[in-house]
């Protein structure tokens, strides 16, 4: 009856994992090293992404490759609070997720009528529009950009200068924020009625699922988050230009991390960017210098690897080696 | 008063008339049957009903409220829910997910969703596949399904779109016990059958569908007896031979 449980024992191995995520600045190994902090803010950061784009992508089944659009108006909305109008990002952060949210459902309600792979292309076009438009409109900074003044480091305004910790912690809740709601969301009527509409629209239908509605909320909810993330990029780099954020190569890493880790379950979005992001890091710190294109070669042959092999991503992978382990265990057994 | 109405339900398929200004109603607490050879719009006729087409012209009305042309999510809420002929299981969720999606249509509440959808799959004869993905049932464990998942919606109306097709003659006695037991629960039942014997011995009338027309409405006893209903399952010569032996049969 395991699944009648709504705290099994995946989520007792989901909170060990995040003890040993919250003590990890403690050990001065870790913490010593100033990069690899950057990394692992960095897992948590494309993790947190990842899982965004995977209510709607993954557990939703509509592939978006513009949600690097609603990241941006997040980075925006926290640089502008900031750089702007010189206040918290407080205000700036939930604005942009409201935004986010908005322009989401604003954008996605006609791209629906579409089905499947055009819906996919028309979010390609939606990147291109916005990141334009930002380039060329003075009162976000244009192709500037904004720059954040030398302001006072602590939560309060969400930065710190010296020390890498208070973004790691930042990151770590941003992380934990994300990955709550879709565990919750997992468990509850809407997450069923998303996979259902992913299986099957009409089937869905013919069961009391109004499919566009669940379509349109979780876009919004994904939008949201994938906002709240854009600000958190905005306040760890301190400083946002388009195309920073608005581009396709941001929409990119939103879908390939998932898929990658495996699309459509909660760890995946983790497993993706654990096994992405160091690589990305690590390849840039190496061969910087020779160009940065070295990172996103990489990308594309694990991608390949990964769609020809086990297109259920580095979890179905995991699930295979855990099976056949049990077989072996089974059998094991049955032989004493 | 008639729980549904279908009055003058005609659709077009191109030069195609699938179904021609059809009428008949089905009463509350009622089996109604509806049968008619292969092509004959059957299964036309319930996506029109189910709102999956919208028909050029006629009514459908529901409980007394005209539901032509409302989108099929609308019109399971209200409570006429369908299955699928051909079965579209929702291949990556596990049989009880697939029954948890039909029951949380009543209720938000998961635990109470789980309880209904357990005894969906009970009176499936399912709960044995319970964890098991959808898409990997065998094509009976998958028709029932399609029955188990529609019936956790708590409908008032449930329509059948040949469920018993394929089925053995055990399996069908089972299946026509819990059309039986559906409907003594205060279910009414539509049933779309291509087999006449599935649906006779349970049916309290009978449509017969021919060519996108209606040929017949009448009681099971009738409707077998019925010139029109032969014919166009067997074709006019055979039905004047058999018509000819009943006769001879009756005179005895």
């Amino acid at each position: 009856m395991m699944n009648t449980k709504v705290i099994d024992l995946k989520d007792a191995l989901w909170l060990l994992l995040l003890a040993v995520l919250a003590l990890l600045p403690l050990v001065p190994f870790v913490s010593g090293s100033f990069f690899g902090m950057h990394v692992l803010i960095l897992v948590l950061l494309f993790a947190s992404m990842a899982q965004a784009w995977n209510i709607i992508g993954g557990y939703c089944g509509q592939v978006s490759f513009g949600h690097s659009v609603f990241f941006g108006i997040g980075a925006y909305g926290a640089g502008m609070a900031v750089v702007t109008y010189g206040g918290l990002p407080w205000g700036g952060i939930l604005a942009g997720m409201v935004l986010a949210a908005v322009v989401a459902v604003i954008i996605s309600y006609p791209c629906f009528k579409l089905t499947g792979h055009y819906f996919a292309i028309a979010t390609f076009a939606i990147v291109e529009i916005f990141n334009r438009a930002f380039l060329v409109w003075e009162w976000v900074g244009g192709a500037l950009g904004l720059d954040y003044p030398v302001i006072e480091e602590g939560l309060a305004n969400l930065m710190w200068y010296e020390t890498k910790e208070g973004y790691y912690y930042c990151a770590l809740g941003l992380f934990v924020i994300v990955f709550g709601i879709v565990r919750w969301l997992e468990s509850h009527r809407f997450g069923y009625y998303m996979r259902a509409v992913r299986e099957g629209q009409e089937t869905a239908e013919s069961l009391g699922v109004n499919s566009t509605a669940v379509k349109l909320g979780a876009m919004a909810i994904s939008a949201a988050l994938a906002a709240l993330c854009g600000s958190f990029f905005v306040q760890y780099n301190l400083r946002v230009d388009p195309p920073m954020v608005m581009s396709l190569d941001m929409s990119m890493k939103f879908v390939l991390v998932t898929i990658l880790g495996g699309s459509g379950t909660l760890a995946g979005p983790l497993l993706g960017a654990a096994v992405l992001i160091p690589l990305q890091e690590y390849t840039r710190a190496f061969w910087g210098g020779l160009g940065g294109g070295v990172d996103l070669m990489i990308f594309g042959v694990l991608i390949i690897v990964i769609v020809i092999k086990e297109p259920a991503g580095i979890i179905g992978i995991l699930a295979g080696i855990g099976k056949s382990l049990a077989r072996r265990g089974g059998t094991a057994q049955g032989g004493a | 008063m008639a729980l549904l109405e279908v009055r003058e339900v005609t659709k077009k398929f191109g030069q195609l008339v699938a179904n021609d200004r059809i009428s008949f109603s089905v009463e509350e607490g009622s089996i109604v049957g509806l049968i008619g050879p292969n092509g004959a719009g059957k299964t036309t006729l319930f996506n029109c009903i189910s709102g999956l087409f919208k028909p050029e012209g006629g009514q459908v009305v529901f409980d007394g409220k005209d539901i032509t042309g409302e989108p099929p999510y609308r019109i399971a809420r209200m409570g006429a829910v369908r299955t699928f002929q051909v079965v579209r299981p929702l291949k990556d969720m596990s049989v009880l997910e697939n029954v948890l999606v039909g029951a949380f249509l009543r209720t938000s509440d998961r635990g109470e969703a789980l309880t209904r959808a357990e005894e969906c799959l009970r009176l499936c004869n399912l709960t044995a596949y319970r964890d098991r993905m959808a898409g990997d049932l065998p094509i009976g464990g998958k028709k029932r399904l399609e029955m188990a998942r529609a019936l956790a919606t708590g409908p008032r109306l449930l329509m059948l779109d040949e469920v018993m097709a394929g089925l053995n003659t055990t399996e069908l006695k089972a299946a026509l016990d819990v059309i039986l037991r559906l409907r003594d629960s205060g279910i009414t039942l539509m049933v779309v059958e291509h087999v006449m014997e599935g649906i006779m011995p349970i049916a309290d009338k009978v449509v017969v569908l021919d060519g996108g027309t209606k040929i017949a409405e009448d009681i099971p006893a009738r409707i077998v007896r019925d010139e029109r209903v032969i014919e166009a399952y067997l074709g006019a010569k055979y039905g004047r031979r058999l018509k000819n032996g009943t006769q001879g049969g009756s005179r005895d």
